[in-house]
């Protein structure tokens, strides 16, 4: 049996920043990352963007080069999938049977596609967006494409919606709610990027409901509706959410049920185990200390910042704001802190212009804004979301006047 | 191919090999200098890859966008010299730049 002093479970941001942190902190011992995927750590968010539309290759989204994870001494154990956790042998147990001793184990396994439930949802040319190999398989089956479904209008599908119409492909985005972005965005914030994919040609349906894939020989031909409508289809994209990939923790008896839980050291329940990133369960003082997964790169990165400094002996919780972007066609969308739970909205600037802000309260204290093409607006917005500072709504709603004179004194 | 030479934040200075078409933000990286989070992947979305740039090259340099001028705002560290490495593109007009990596903000 190998054995390791910190096993890394997930070659994500979040495990590649576990390992390259610890080294950064001098850490002298043995570090395995272990990888279901047989790539190298990379940057997900291109792969429904940069990577998706061809623009950035392979070799330009690796967190870093093959020589670095080398020459810091960091094992790659890739193509493995993690099926046991024995917490009171340290041991790990893969796939194939094989086990592997830890001192540490971080575990930052992120999670699964949510695959639709309905009948013909494991169909050829149905995808997901969550791996190198998804988006490699779709780009090879695009050219034989003319009408693709995306079903989920939050981020990932908005992206993929957005490239696919410079393919030139006919594109319906179908949303189960009545707007897009719904879980994640105040109404104006949806109304205008409802409003900007269907002026670049994208079938927007909302309050959509799916019954089926239809298939032959196996392969998707199109989309069933709730009145029985067939939407023609080659391609289908599924953005739906994630399940968090923590089932071997739990199993383990670690506390958490969507996700595992972690206190503010980013420890588990269970002894010498840590989680982070996407599937770690954590209480978020940006979400009133309520217990949130975020999935997000700012997460996971600065999850792994604590553990990496934690095993070093630095005990720092994890506070940091909520940050997160997306690009679509020429928009630039940057969010800081947590909308979920404002009580009011504050719109600044005119989305007919396709600059402006919208700013998000809750009793009064500004705790998030979502930015499109307001940069500015981002940089001089955290630190009210960081002080939750109470702002008169008024003087915020006048794009006028800069965030950074209404900071707090 | 373009030299780049970098000085770490610990005062070292490296000499690299770019890429035409890449950018110092990703040259930096592949050329084995671990300091820049770079997070965003160099979309100027962030300010993670600040670095202060040589005055001598100031005039080869691209000019610097709103987006980017804004996002320096952010940081603590910022000079008359910062620049976001991931918005340089290596070219060989370039060649020998010199940048120092700014403090982690």
């Amino acid at each position: 049996m190998s054995n390791y002093d910190v096993v890394i479970v997930g070659g994500g941001h979040g495990g590649a920043q576990a390992a390259i942190g610890l080294r950064q902190e001098k850490f002298e011992g043995t570090i395995a990352i272990v990888g279901d995927e047989p790539e190298l750590p990379y940057e997900r968010p291109p792969l429904s963007k940069e990577y998706f539309s061809g623009e950035k290759t392979f070799e330009r989204i690796l967190v870093r080069p093959e020589k670095f994870w080398e020459e810091r001494e960091i094992t790659m154990l890739l193509g493995q999938r993690v099926t046991a956790v024995d917490p009171s042998a340290h041991q790990l147990t893969l796939a194939d049977g094989t086990t592997i001793g830890y001192g540490k184990l971080i575990w930052a396994a992120g999670g699964d596609p949510r695959p639709l439930s309905c009948e013909g949802f494991d169909l050829a040319g149905v995808h997901s967006v969550r791996t190198r190999a998804h988006v490699d398989q779709m780009m090879r089956e695009l050219d034989g494409v003319e009408q693709v479904v995306v079903i989920g209008g939050g981020y990932i599908g908005l992206e993929a919606a957005a490239v696919l119409t410079k393919f030139d492909k006919k594109v319906t985005l179908l949303e189960a709610l009545p707007r897009v972005l719904a879980r994640v965005a105040g109404e104006p914030l949806s109304r205008f990027y409802e409003a900007e994919h269907r002026a670049h040609g994208v079938d927007v349906r909302l309050g959509a409901a799916v019954t089926a894939l239809e298939g032959e020989n196996g392969k998707v031909t199109g989309v069933r509706l709730v009145d029985g409508s067939i939407l023609p289809a080659q391609m289908v994209i599924v953005g739906i959410g994630i399940i968090p990939a923590v089932a071997p923790l739990l199993e383990a008896g670690a506390k958490g049920a969507n996700g595992v839980e972690v206190d503010t050291l980013c420890r588990t329940s269970l002894p010498d185990v840590y989680a982070i990133g996407d599937c770690a369960l954590h209480a978020n003082r940006y979400a009133e200390g309520a217990e949130i997964r975020l999935e997000s790169v700012q997460n996971a990165n600065d999850q792994a910042k604590v553990v990496a400094r934690g095993i070093m002996g630095t005990e720092e919780a994890y506070d940091a704001v909520p940050w997160f972007w997306s690009n679509q066609y020429d928009l630039r969308l940057q969010t800081v802190g947590l909308s979920a739970g404002f009580d009011q909205v504050v719109l600044r600037g005119d989305p007919a212009t396709r600059a402006f802000t919208v700013v998000y309260l809750r009793k009064g204290s500004v705790i998030a804004l979502d930015c499109v093409n307001t940069v500015k607006d981002y940089v001089q917005g955290k630190a009210l979301v960081v002080a939750g500072a109470q702002v008169d709504p008024a003087l915020l709603a006048d794009a006028s006047v800069p965030l950074k004179e209404l900071r707090p004194a | 191919m373009a030299k780049l030479l970098v000085t770490t934040r610990e005062g070292e200075e490296k000499e690299l090999e770019a890429t035409s078409g890449y950018n110092v933000m990703e040259a930096i990286r592949d050329g084995g200098v671990d300091e820049l989070l770079a997070l965003c992947g160099g979309c100027c979305s962030c300010a993670t890859c600040h670095v202060y740039v040589d005055p001598a090259f100031a005039d080869l340099l691209p000019a610097m966008s709103e987006d980017e001028n804004d996002l320096l705002d952010s940081s603590e560290h910022r000079q008359d010299n910062s620049r976001l490495s991931c918005q340089i593109v290596i070219t060989e007009d370039i060649d020998g730049l010199r940048v120092t990596i700014a403090p982690e903000d």
